[in-house]
């Protein structure tokens, strides 16, 4: 498929160009709207994975929710002096030698085990009898297989909004 | 050209990884390292939906799991900025090399 | 009663009349506030100190004159007893010990054997010691009878009697004593009381320096005698006079007339105790400055007894210098040389007491002179014919100075012949007898001593020469004396002048017994020559056979005629003395002033006493004393103060060398170990920033080693 190898390199470069770009911006702004289009492309290479349901809730969730709140975040936080300081820290050359490293180390493992990951390829385009989508199936998995898991990352989200509250207080 | 295998997903995942936390080690201003760590939360998703494909279209545990990621990704991030910003009050700057005080 | 028993008790009446002063003399006799006896002549304030007319009430007062002269009276009674009952002894001797002193203390004698130091309180009556108490008790007690008109108008008075009885007690241990140990112990007696009584005028600076110069020449000599003493002890094994002589006599010890040994070393150290007592060259210079005390003292002590324990000591060791021909010329040109050196002193002094002394001097010189030659008879017989009329000179010239209320400078005497007549008469024997005048006493003494300078085997011709020198200049000063003193024109102060008076009946009488016996004590040794008979020659009859026999071998030897002729030789020359005398202080005064002009250096040196005062001062006062004392303060400063210094500072240092290791050593190692800590931490220390970036590094680099450990399997 043609078209899937074409639209995979292109997400998988909006997304690689937008972390670099995110990670060497020095206005904190630029960095997150650089994030929004790495996101972005996260979210279409879940489409490509057929999986729709995560495609939405990338965008809806971590574009238009975290990446907006952190934007205000940005705004509240003095920008001016953040901008004329040094963008990157003293250890970045270890830290990208150590990065390096490890990059070379996991490519090895990679190159060598390119082999061990062959999962019978299943059939593009099969729509399963019964015409049971996407989302029923994360659906079903999530309140029946993971329902216990779904009540702890709710209260889990109670959790970080009462948190978040009263970090952000003035007086608590 | 060859087809887009699971270790192609796995080297962008590993790639989106490093790259992020090429960011966390190395930015000075403390919201793009929490944005670098968002990088490297988005790169385990990739992982974890690539792996959920390869196991066959009625496979969604990955893709599940990726959810989780994400409300675990957006707690996170809530209550981090919240101590950002308490951190802010406190000490009028974002820069991870001044707060050093939980040393020797 | 048998006074031989009782001669122990001799001493001890002076003794008695002395502790009585000491304890209850204040009572009898009490001073006024300011107690200073001052003497006569020197009036601080009109005399109202010295003379206690102001004092009635001290009845009591003529106790002392009563007792002390008493004891005394009492002990020549004693004495005379004794001498009596002696001579009745065929072999006159008697000793009475009353017990063991120093009771033996064993040691080594000089050859060897094992000797015992011991020291016996005993004494011993013989010729030589009985003389020897008669002179000290009879004159003795004429002096304290004098004394009484003396000091009677002095503070002081009960001091002065207890010194005087306690002197008397020691000269009496002293020849008494019958070994030489006890007779040390007068010796030393007889010199502290002449200290407390030549300074008895103590706050005269004058008489207290007297004082002491003359205890400490005396004890300069007192060295050599104990070192005579101890030689004798380790090479004859005992001090006893009777055990000397036996041990010398015994045949052990030759005599050595070849050289000087350990029996000439052993006579030299005892003749230099002598000298110092008695008044010799060297150590006679304490002599004329003790006139400084009280005129019954100088007659007493300086006259008649005290200086005369060195010619009894050296006659007591005659046995000794028998045996030592060296020492004994020693003795002899030494008594010779004292004789006219002193002389020629006297020849131009102007004090009264001052031409006394050093006829003293000069006198106790011809008395060695005569021990040196062998003549220990003739020697005595001086002592005791000297006894008389020098204590007779001293008191008179004491009566001259009482008289004129204090003047001592004959330059302004004169003319008193008549003011004064029973000193003048009395003093006229006494200077006729000390000139040589055949028929008084000192004519029979003096010419037995010349004689036997000529004639013994010991003696020489040149002895005689000086001796007969000296003669000639005694008479001569003697009565320069005489003729300054009483006659030609009055040059009395006028204030004076009016108040001559003559003496008490308590000193002119001594006076007038002293004058009897200067004129008869010479006939008990008339010469053998004159053929008299025994009783005028009782005096060698009564000594001579103590010394042993060898006089007659030596009288033998030279004729008669050489006798008579050396005897009216020496009269001449006395006569021409005394002519002399007259001619130019009586005749023609105004020569002896031309002849001082002229001779302006020889009449100096023999007025400032040939500068030998000046000499012992520069060599021994500030050369021994002083620079043995800057010695002795450099020693103490650098050595001793240093050595305490020194161990200060080695204090500080070994402080300081602590104080380094505590610092570097101890400090340093606790020090060195939390160095270590410190190093050893450092990079764990670095390791913590505080920025989570670095530990997030930390997990990258954790990776890369679990990758690395799984890549490498």
């Amino acid at each position: 498929m043609l078209i899937d190898t074409v639209f995979f390199y292109i997400f998988a470069a909006m997304t690689l160009l937008g972390g670099i770009l995110t990670i060497t911006r020095r206005n904190p702004v630029h960095s997150a709207i650089s994030l929004i289009v790495s996101l972005l492309g996260v979210a279409g290479l879940y489409l490509l994975q057929k999986a729709e349901f995560l495609f939405a809730v990338q965008i809806i969730l971590y574009v238009g929710g975290i990446m907006v709140l952190f934007l205000f975040v940005i705004m509240l936080v003095n920008l001016d002096a953040a901008a004329k300081e040094h963008e990157f820290s003293g250890q970045w050359p270890v830290a990208l030698a150590a990065v390096a490293a490890v990059a070379a180390v996991a490519g090895w493992f990679l190159y060598h085990g390119r082999s061990a990951f062959h999962i019978a390829a299943p059939a593009y385009g099969v729509i399963a009898a019964g015409g049971a989508g996407n989302t029923e199936r994360v659906a079903d998995s999530l309140f029946q297989d993971y329902l216990l898991p779904f009540e702890i990352a709710s209260i889990l989200l109670l959790v970080a909004v009462v948190g978040s509250v009263i970090m952000a207080k003035k007086r608590i | 050209m060859h087809p887009i295998t699971t270790v192609h997903y796995m080297a962008l995942s590993a790639a989106l990884l490093l790259i992020g936390t090429v960011g966390v080690l190395t930015r000075r201003n403390i919201v793009v390292v929490l944005m670098s760590i968002e990088l490297i939360l988005n790169a385990v998703n990739i992982n974890l939906v690539a792996f959920s494909r390869a196991f066959g279209a009625d496979h969604v545990h990955g893709q599940v799991f990726a959810i989780f990621v994400i409300a675990d990704a957006v707690a996170e991030t809530a209550v981090a900025l919240g101590i950002l910003i308490a951190l802010f009050r406190n000490k009028e700057t974002v820069q991870a090399d001044e707060i050093d005080l939980l040393k020797w | 009663m048998n006074f031989l028993d009782l001669i122990w008790l001799i001493p001890l009446f002076p003794l008695f009349g002395a502790l009585l002063m000491l304890l209850a003399g204040k009572r009898l006799d009490p001073q006024p506030a300011s107690d200073v006896a001052v003497a006569p002549g020197v009036e601080p304030d009109g005399g109202a100190l010295a003379h206690d007319h102001a004092h009635p009430n001290a009845p009591l007062k003529f106790l002392i004159g009563l007792i002390c002269p008493g004891t005394i009276l009492l002990s020549f009674l004693l004495s005379a007893g004794a001498v009596w009952q002696l001579s009745g002894l065929p072999h006159k001797v008697h000793q009475v010990i009353q017990f063991s002193w120093i009771a033996g203390l064993p040691f080594h004698l000089a050859n060897g054997q094992m000797g015992t130091f011991q020291a016996d309180w005993g004494f011993l009556l013989d010729p030589l010691s009985s003389v020897m108490i008669l002179v000290v008790t009879g004159v003795g007690f004429l002096i304290h009878v004098y004394s009484v008109g003396y000091m009677a108008h002095d503070n002081g008075y009960y001091r002065f009697f207890g010194y005087l009885n306690l002197f008397v007690f020691f000269m009496l241990m002293l020849v008494l004593a019958n070994n030489y140990l006890l007779l040390f112990v007068g010796w030393e007696g007889v010199g502290l009381c002449s200290y407390l009584l030549i300074g008895f005028y103590y706050h005269k600076k004058s008489a207290a320096d007297a004082g002491k110069k003359a205890f400490i020449v005396n004890r300069i000599g007192d060295s050599g005698f104990i070192l005579g003493m101890l030689l004798m002890m380790s090479v004859l094994g005992t001090l006893r006079f009777t055990g000397v002589a036996t041990a010398l006599h015994s045949g052990q010890f030759t005599a050595e007339t070849a050289g000087f040994g350990v029996l000439s070393a052993m006579a030299l150290l005892l003749f230099i105790g002598a000298t110092g007592k008695s008044a010799q060259i060297p150590l006679y210079v304490w002599l004329p400055d003790a006139m400084e005390g009280p005129t019954p003292v100088s007659a007493l002590i300086h006259a008649a007894t005290m200086v005369t324990a060195g010619v009894y000591m050296v006659a007591r060791s005659a046995p000794l210098f028998q045996l030592t021909p060296a020492t004994s010329s020693i003795v002899a040109i030494i008594g010779a040389g004292t004789a006219i050196f002193a002389a020629s002193i006297a020849l131009v002094q102007n004090d009264i007491k001052r031409v006394l002394a050093y006829s003293t001097v000069s006198q106790l010189g011809y008395m060695f002179l005569a021990l040196g030659v062998g003549a220990y008879w003739v020697a005595i017989f001086h002592l005791f014919t000297h006894a008389f009329f020098k204590a007779l000179l001293f008191l008179c010239s004491g009566s001259v100075i009482h008289s004129l209320g204090g003047e001592q400078d004959m330059r302004c005497m004169g003319g008193l012949k008549n003011k004064i007549p029973i000193t003048h008469w009395t003093m006229w024997v006494g200077a006729v007898a000390i000139a040589g005048i055949p028929g008084l006493a000192g004519f029979f003494s003096k010419d037995e001593i010349l004689w036997q300078a000529y004639s013994s085997p010991l003696g020489s011709k040149t002895l005689w020469v000086v001796g007969l020198a000296t003669a000639a200049m005694t008479a001569f000063y003697m009565w320069r004396l005489m003729y300054l003193t009483f006659y030609g024109k009055s040059r009395v102060k006028p204030e004076v002048e009016a108040h001559i008076h003559e003496s008490p009946r308590s000193m002119t009488v001594p006076l007038t017994v002293l004058a009897i016996g200067s004129v008869l004590a010479g006939w008990l040794g008339t010469p053998k020559l004159w053929n008299l008979p025994q009783f005028f020659r009782a005096f060698e009859n009564w000594l001579a056979p103590m010394f042993g026999a060898g006089e007659a071998v030596r009288e033998a030897a030279h004729d008669a005629s050489t006798e008579w002729g050396l005897m009216g030789l020496s009269v001449l020359i006395a006569i021409a003395g005394i002519a002399l005398a007259r001619y130019l202080y009586n005749t023609r005064p105004e020569i002896p002033g031309r002849i001082q002009a002229s001779a302006g250096p020889v009449y100096k040196v023999l007025y400032n006493k040939w500068y030998i005062d000046e000499l012992y001062d520069f060599l021994f006062v500030n050369g021994l004393g002083k620079g043995g004392g800057r010695v002795c303060g450099a020693f103490d400063r650098d050595v001793v103060d240093g050595g305490v210094n020194g161990a200060g500072w080695l204090t500080r240092f070994s402080a300081s060398v602590s104080m380094w290791w505590d610092t570097w050593i101890v400090d340093g190692a606790v020090r060195l170990g939390s160095f270590f800590v410190k190093m050893l931490s450092y990079p764990v220390c670095i390791l913590q920033t505080g920025r989570v970036q670095t530990y997030a590094l930390f997990v990258v680099l954790g990776v890369l080693a679990i990758f690395g450990y799984y890549a490498t399997r």
